[in-house]
This record gives structure tokens, C-alpha cells and sequence, in this order.
């Protein structure tokens, strides 16, 4: 009998599954790119096209910083990958319009090298890069960092607070409907809650963003911000106030969701989410802080490992 | 595929019958689902593995030279889990040998060369009316029938519950949650009276007098011709399911249908739950009514690798080559050919391997469908965890294997891990993830019965 196998064909030989969902990370990440589209926009639109000179100099110097790194240490230099691309618009994102672009480049050679590449690259990381950059640019550039202007003006337009500093230090309160919109003073991506919230359902919707950690941020502020507010609204701003303010729409749909730097299961994206806002309400009511979004995001970075520990899935059937 | 995801949020809120987790691959099914059973003539020559089922070899009564009648016993059942072989033609033993199997292992297999003969040697017909359940259990026994949902477990067993499980349900599994397949469908559509009929005797077999058939809710037309056919009895009741894989699993399919959930280590007997697949159910009948054991292999042969796919009526033993043949051969995109679905079927090295009782499918995949990218690091999305029916954590257990802590694997669940593959499907990463907790399952339950017996 002819045992052979028929020469003609040239079979794969693998362990099931045989077929795959065709689901990639450089897909994945490249959407979120897409995603952050209509938060340039809208900083171009109300901080003019010099700013894009930010989000170039902040992609440039991740990309560098990553090929750089990777080099050294000879590993595959994975740039199209689309993660380097992703930290740097999102670190740009988040500097105030105008920001000087040395700053700008330090932060992002920061962010990839102390953020990413110093715990073993893509998927290794335990803080979310970008954030990790912008917090090291708070500390080594407290004014640059602060210095705001109004949206609508050129390169010498005027300095104006934002509306978290305005409430904080001067205890004015800014009207909702143009922090919907973002003609406000605030961070470059930050400002206009509609162009972020776009991204993001737009991520949520194709299903690269787990929608666990945006509703429990956002249902977690409406219930910490209530709590205040009712307590005494004089004082206390309104939880819609809170959740359009500064950076948690941004941190909420792009910044939390970080695959890497978030929680594995469903329950601890619920948690994350919850207590990120809880920190965020406390750093902004009662710290020295206007804003508290990136500080609250870092710290609850840390506690993902134990929230993964804590919160693995109940065993299907098992008691316990 | 995404947008699905939403729906299904609203169905579970709407309690459609399904389960938490699970994917939702292409389908696939328009290739096949269309075409009607076709018997495929008989070869030059049929290869009978003795071990076609779950548990030890059957032992051949024949040797070389013997004439063989179609439908004649050559080997018997070996013990209390095993089933005997019938050859599916007439013929002469050529011999006894090593062949290869499906998977490519060297197994004792008796082949035979076909003669033309239209003489059978079925066992006799009864009448399923007058028939007890003793009888019953005693005709599976002996017509060799096996489970054809996949893990070819003798059927006649499952039809002999402990005395201290009572049994209340039969549930017919027919969600055929596999992309592809085909077959189960075909059933449904073709020979309804033929399946009603194997699910009443299984249920007087088991003594019990309720059984439902799962049906996922991509297959309206079988939905529709089964309660037709079932209208004005209340015992056996269709009950459609969303359609999710695995919806068919065994545990996927209790839960759907019933609310309960089987827990590790237990079995659908604890809930006094018996499952039976489509086609077992049909060949049930066949055995009683006929008096044919089961020597035929009903199969979808499909991928777009396979010129015409088909849905076929195979004798066992056929070689897979001659099956590919008879479908017009396959092209040359083919890169990969799998017996089984595409999510749990094995990939096969050699052409000619012969097809069981259990195969139920044949795919020729072409790059197209099966092609694998390189993975990457783990991106912690959590995307495994979140499909995992058995709310595991596949990437923490496939980096525990990895590690070789496999003791920490155990805790963590790896034994109750039924590799539906549902994991590695979904994994962005690309990571082999149900690849390796299968590798990490091994020494899990090796260092499990050390310790047991230590």
C-alpha cells in the first residue's frame, strides 16, 4: 500500500483551533489612533495648527526613543506596530496648548524609555506611558505645564485658567455647554469632551475598548460628584461640571482603558474604573491640585496586579 | 463581529437562552448547508481501526483471507468502555495491520478489499413499539454505536446511568455551534421522523418521558420542520438557542437550556441530564429499526480548499484521499486539512488516514481561513477572559505553564479547561492560548496523581 503522503500538497500541521477572529494588536492600535482623530481636530480648532507641531515633535521623539531602545538591547524594532504612535498623541494630547517643544520631546523620550521599554516594551509596562511622561514634565516644568490659554487666539493669546483652576483658586465656576464643546481654556485634546467622546464610542463600539472601565469611571463620578454636590452644590461644583472638567473624558475613554495598564477581568475593570473616580474627586475637592485625573489613573496602575488577584472570575459551576 | 457584542448585551437582558462569554466566528455553513446527503460508492478498499471510540480496542475475529459480509461483525467491544467494528462493505480480509489514524498515530486496523456483493448481514429488525429498554441498550451495545459529537464515547454507556443518578432529561444536542458543519442540519432537514424516532427510543431507554433538542437560532428551517413534526406532543420540545460557540458544549448546552451549571469535575448525570448528539440519535434508530450497526460516517466536507464541498454519506474506513477526490480534489490555496469542525477538529499529515464512526467533518483550509500570524507579547486586554465560557483565565494559565508552575495552574482551574479553543480564536496577541494550557494540563494532572497516590 502507497503510505506515502501525496507530494503535491504541502500540509500545516497545528493544534486546534484552526481558524482565528483575525483580531490584531497593529489593528487594534492603529484604531485607537484613528480614535484620537476628532481630539486633534478639535485642539486645531481651538488652539490653532501650530499645535500639531506638539503631537509631531511628541510621535517623533516616542518612535526615536523606541527604535533607540530596541536597538540597544537588539530586539526587533516593532515601530509600525502602532503603540509608540498611540503614547505620543496621547502625551501630546495632554500638554497645554503652546507648550514648549523641548519640554515636549523630553517628555516623550520619558514616557517611552521610563513608561514602556525600561520593564520589557509593549505589554510589560505597569503605568500607562503617556501618563508617566506628562508626570515627570508636572514635576520637572511646573510652570510651563500650568501656563494656559484661551482657545480661539494665536500664539501670544492671552493666559486664562482653566475651568478646574478657576474653580479651585478663584472659586469661579465655567458654564457647561462650552466644555461640551471644548472652547475652553484646558489641555489640547482635553477641551472639547464631544470630540473625545466620539473616539471613544467609536473604540467601544468596534470593541477594542472594554466598555467596563468608561461606565464605571463615568457612573462612579456621577455618584462621588453627587455625594458633594448635594452635600453643599455652593461649594461643591455638579457632578456633570466634574465629569466635562480637565482631563476625564480624555483619561475615561483613552488614557484608563490602556489594555496593558488596566485590569484583566470584568469585575476589576469595574473597580478600576470606580476608584480612579473616587481619586479624582478627592484630589480635586480637597487637594492641592485643580486636577487629578493623571495622578488617580497612576496610582490605580499599581493596584492593577492585586485587583487581577482579587477579582479572578468564579470557576464556571464551582462554589465559592 | 463587534457589533454583536452589543446585541448580545441585549439579548442576555432580553434572557435569550445562552451562556456568558463566547465568540462568534464567520460560519461558513452557505458552502454546504444547502446540499442534500449524497452517498459516496464504495472504494477499492476500507481500512477498519479497531479503535474508532473512547476506551480500549476492540479485539478482531476475523483474520486474512476471511469473507466478509456488509454489515458483519469483525471485532468485538473490549470491556465495559468500548465498542465493537461491523465492516461497511462486502469483501476479504487483505490483513491485519498498523495503519495510521486520524492524528497520524500507527494503530492495528483491519483492512479490507471490497467485493461486489449485495448480499448484508445486518442484525435482525425490531420493533421499536414493542421493544423494552434492556433491548435497547443490548442493540446500541451491539450495533457499535458511538457518540458523534466528537469524542466517540460508547452511547450504550450513557444509556446505563448509575442506580443512584436519577435521570429526568435527554437533551439532543443540535447546535452544531461548529463553523462548517453541516451535518446535524442535514439531519434535521432530511430525516426528522428518523431523529424523533432515536430520540423516543433513547428516552425509553433511559426511562424518562422529557427531552429537548438545542438547535441554535442560525438554523431556522430546522427549528421550523421540527416542531412541525413534533406538534401535538409535549415530551420532546425544541428549544432554540442564541447562536454562540460553543454553544454545544456539553456545559454550554445545560446552561442555555436549563439555568444549571455543571460543576468541575462533576457530570451532566449529577443533574440527571443525559446529552446525545443529532446523528447518534438517528443511528440509534438505524440499530432498532433496521437492524444496521453503525458503519456508515455522516460528514461535511468543506473549506475553500475542497472543490465541491458536499455533505456525505462515507462508509467508515474510506481513506481520506478517496473522500477528496470524490469532492472534486482539492485545490492548490489548500494549506491545512482538518477532520472535524475548525475550532476542535484535528489537523491531519497523512491522506491515507481513514474516517470513524465520529467524523464529522472534513476541511481543506486554505490560507485564507487558517493562516496564523506571529503572537506577540501578551497585551493583557483581557479579551480571553472575557470569552472563556468556563470563566477561566487563559492567559494566566498559559503563562503558568509557560513558567512550569503548574501546581499554581491547577488552582487556577487548568484541569476544568475544556480546550474549545474559544481563547486562542479571540487572543490579539496571537497567543497560542489554549495551545499551551493544553501542554500545561498534561503535567497538571500527572503532578495531580502523584500526589493522590503518594
Amino acid at each position: 500500500m502507497d503510505n506515502a503522503v501525496n507530494p503535491t500538497y504541502r500540509l500545516e500541521l497545528s493544534s486546534s483551533p484552526h481558524i482565528h477572529s483575525r483580531w490584531t494588536v497593529k489593528q487594534s492600535m492603529w484604531l485607537v489612533n484613528l480614535a484620537l482623530l476628532p481630539s486633534i481636530i478639535s485642539a486645531v480648532i481651538f488652539f490653532g495648527i501650530f499645535q500639531l507641531s506638539i503631537l509631531f515633535t511628541s510621535v517623533v521623539f516616542c518612535l526615536l526613543t523606541e527604535a533607540a531602545i530596541k536597538y540597544l538591547r537588539k530586539r526587533q524594532i516593532t515601530l509600525m506596530d502602532g503603540s509608540a504612535v498611540i503614547t505620543g498623541l496621547l502625551l501630546g494630547l495632554i500638554l497645554p496648548p503652546n507648550f514648549s517643544l523641548v519640554s515636549t520631546a523630553i517628555g516623550a523620550v520619558v514616557a517611552i524609555a521610563l513608561g514602556k521599554e525600561i520593564f520589557g516594551g509593549l505589554g510589560n509596562n505597569i503605568f500607562n506611558p503617556a501618563l508617566v511622561g506628562r508626570a515627570f514634565l508636572q514635576a520637572a516644568f511646573p510652570v510651563g505645564i500650568t501656563t494656559w490659554h484661551q482657545p480661539n487666539y494665536a500664539l501670544d493669546s492671552v493666559s486664562s485658567a482653566t475651568p478646574l483652576a478657576a474653580l479651585k483658586f478663584d472659586k469661579v465656576l465655567t458654564d457647561i455647554t462650552p466644555m461640551f464643546w471644548g472652547n475652553i481654556s484646558g489641555s489640547l485634546g482635553e477641551t472639547s469632551a464631544l470630540a473625545v467622546i466620539i473616539g471613544g464610542l467609536f473604540l467601544i463600539f468596534i470593541g477594542v475598548v472594554n466598555w467596563r472601565v468608561p461606565v464605571s469611571m463615568i457612573v462612579g463620578m456621577l455618584i462621588f460628584g453627587s455625594i458633594f454636590w448635594i452635600i453643599d452644590p455652593v461649594i461643591y461644583p455638579s457632578p456633570f461640571f466634574q465629569l466635562l472638567a480637565g482631563g476625564f473624558m480624555f483619561g475615561t475613554f483613552f488614557m484608563a482603558t490602556d489594555w496593558v495598564s488596566s485590569p484583566l477581568t470584568s469585575r476589576g475593570m469595574l473597580i478600576f474604573g470606580f476608584l480612579i473616580s473616587f481619586i479624582v474627586v478627592i484630589i480635586r475637592l480637597f487637594g492641592g491640585l485643580p486636577e487629578g485625573v493623571m495622578y488617580a489613573i497612576l496610582l490605580m496602575n499599581a493596584f492593577v496586579p492585586l485587583i487581577n488577584k482579587y477579582t479572578s472570575p468564579k470557576i464556571f459551576g464551582a462554589e465559592k | 463581529m463587534r457589533i454583536s457584542e452589543v446585541f448580545s448585551l441585549i439579548e442576555i437582558i432580553a434572557m435569550k437562552k445562552t451562556f456568558k462569554g463566547g465568540v462568534h466566528p464567520h460560519e461558513m455553513k452557505a458552502l454546504t448547508e444547502k446540499k442534500a446527503f449524497e452517498k459516496m460508492p464504495a472504494g477499492k478498499q476500507v481500512i477498519l481501526p479497531l479503535s474508532q471510540h473512547l476506551g480500549k480496542s476492540a479485539v478482531p475475529i476475523v483474520k486474512k483471507g476471511s469473507i466478509i459480509k456488509k454489515g458483519e461483525l469483525i471485532a468485538n467491544g473490549d470491556g465495559f468502555i468500548s465498542a465493537p467494528v461491523h465492516s461497511p462493505i462486502s469483501g476479504v480480509v487483505s490483513k491485519i495491520s498498523q495503519n495510521p489514524n486520524l492524528g497520524g498515530i500507527y494503530k492495528d486496523a483491519v483492512i479490507i478489499d471490497v467485493k461486489e456483493d449485495e448480499e448484508t448481514d445486518y442484525l435482525s429488525a425490531l420493533n421499536p413499539e414493542t421493544i423494552t429498554a434492556e433491548e435497547i441498550i443490548e442493540r446500541v451495545k451491539t450495533a457499535g454505536i458511538v457518540g458523534q459529537g466528537g469524542a466517540a464515547f460508547p452511547t450504550y454507556v450513557k444509556l446505563m446511568p448509575p442506580k443512584d443518578k436519577k435521570i429526568d432529561l435527554l437533551i439532543i444536542n443540535g447546535c452544531e455551534c461548529e463553523p462548517y458543519l453541516t451535518r446535524d442540519y442535514r439531519f434535521m432537514i432530511e430525516t426528522p421522523e428518523k431523529l424523533i424516532g432515536g430520540i423516543k427510543l433513547i428516552m425509553k431507554a433511559l426511562g424518562i418521558n422529557k427531552a429537548n433538542i438545542g438547535i441554535e437560532d442560525n438554523k431556522p428551517e430546522a427549528i421550523k420542520k421540527l416542531n412541525e413534526k413534533l406538534s401535538g406532543q409535549s415530551e420532546i420540545e425544541v428549544k432554540s438557542l442564541k447562536t454562540k460557540y460553543p454553544q454545544g458544549a456539553e456545559k454550554m448546552l445545560i446552561k442555555s437550556i436549563t439555568g444549571k451549571e455543571v460543576a468541575p469535575g462533576k457530570l451532566p448525570l449529577d443533574h440527571g441530564i443525559v446529552i446525545q448528539n443529532i446523528g447518534t440519535a438517528c443511528s440509534v434508530y438505524d440499530a432498532v429499526v433496521n437492524g444496521i450497526p453503525q458503519i456508515e460516517a455522516f460528514m461535511t466536507v468543506s473549506g475553500l480548499g475542497i472543490n465541491e464541498p458536499k455533505n456525505l454519506i462515507v462508509n467508515v474506513g474510506t481513506p481520506i484521499n478517496e473522500i477528496l477526490d470524490y469532492c472534486g480534489g482539492v485545490n492548490e490555496k489548500a494549506v491545512k486539512l482538518v477532520a472535524g469542525g475548525p475550532m476542535m477538529g484535528v489537523a491531519q499529515s497523512d491522506f491515507n488516514a481513514p474516517i470513524t464512526k465520529a467524523t464529522s467533518g472534513l476541511l481543506v483550509l486554505t490560507h485564507e481561513e487558517a493562516g496564523d500570524n506571529e503572537a506577540s507579547n501578551c497585551l493583557r486586554c483581557g479579551k480571553c477572559v472575557e470569552a472563556c465560557p468556563l470563566d477561566l483565565m487563559p492567559t494566566k494559565l498559559a503563562r503558568l505553564t509557560q513558567l512550569e508552575r503548574f501546581e499554581e495552574a491547577e488552582e487556577a482551574g487548568i484541569l476544568v479547561c475544556m480546550e474549545c479553543g474559544t481563547c486562542t480564536f479571540q487572543c490579539p496577541a496571537n497567543i497560542p492560548l489554549v495551545q499551551w494550557i493544553r501542554l500545561g494540563k498534561q503535567s497538571a494532572l500527572k503532578i495531580k496523581k502523584e500526589k493522590q497516590s503518594a
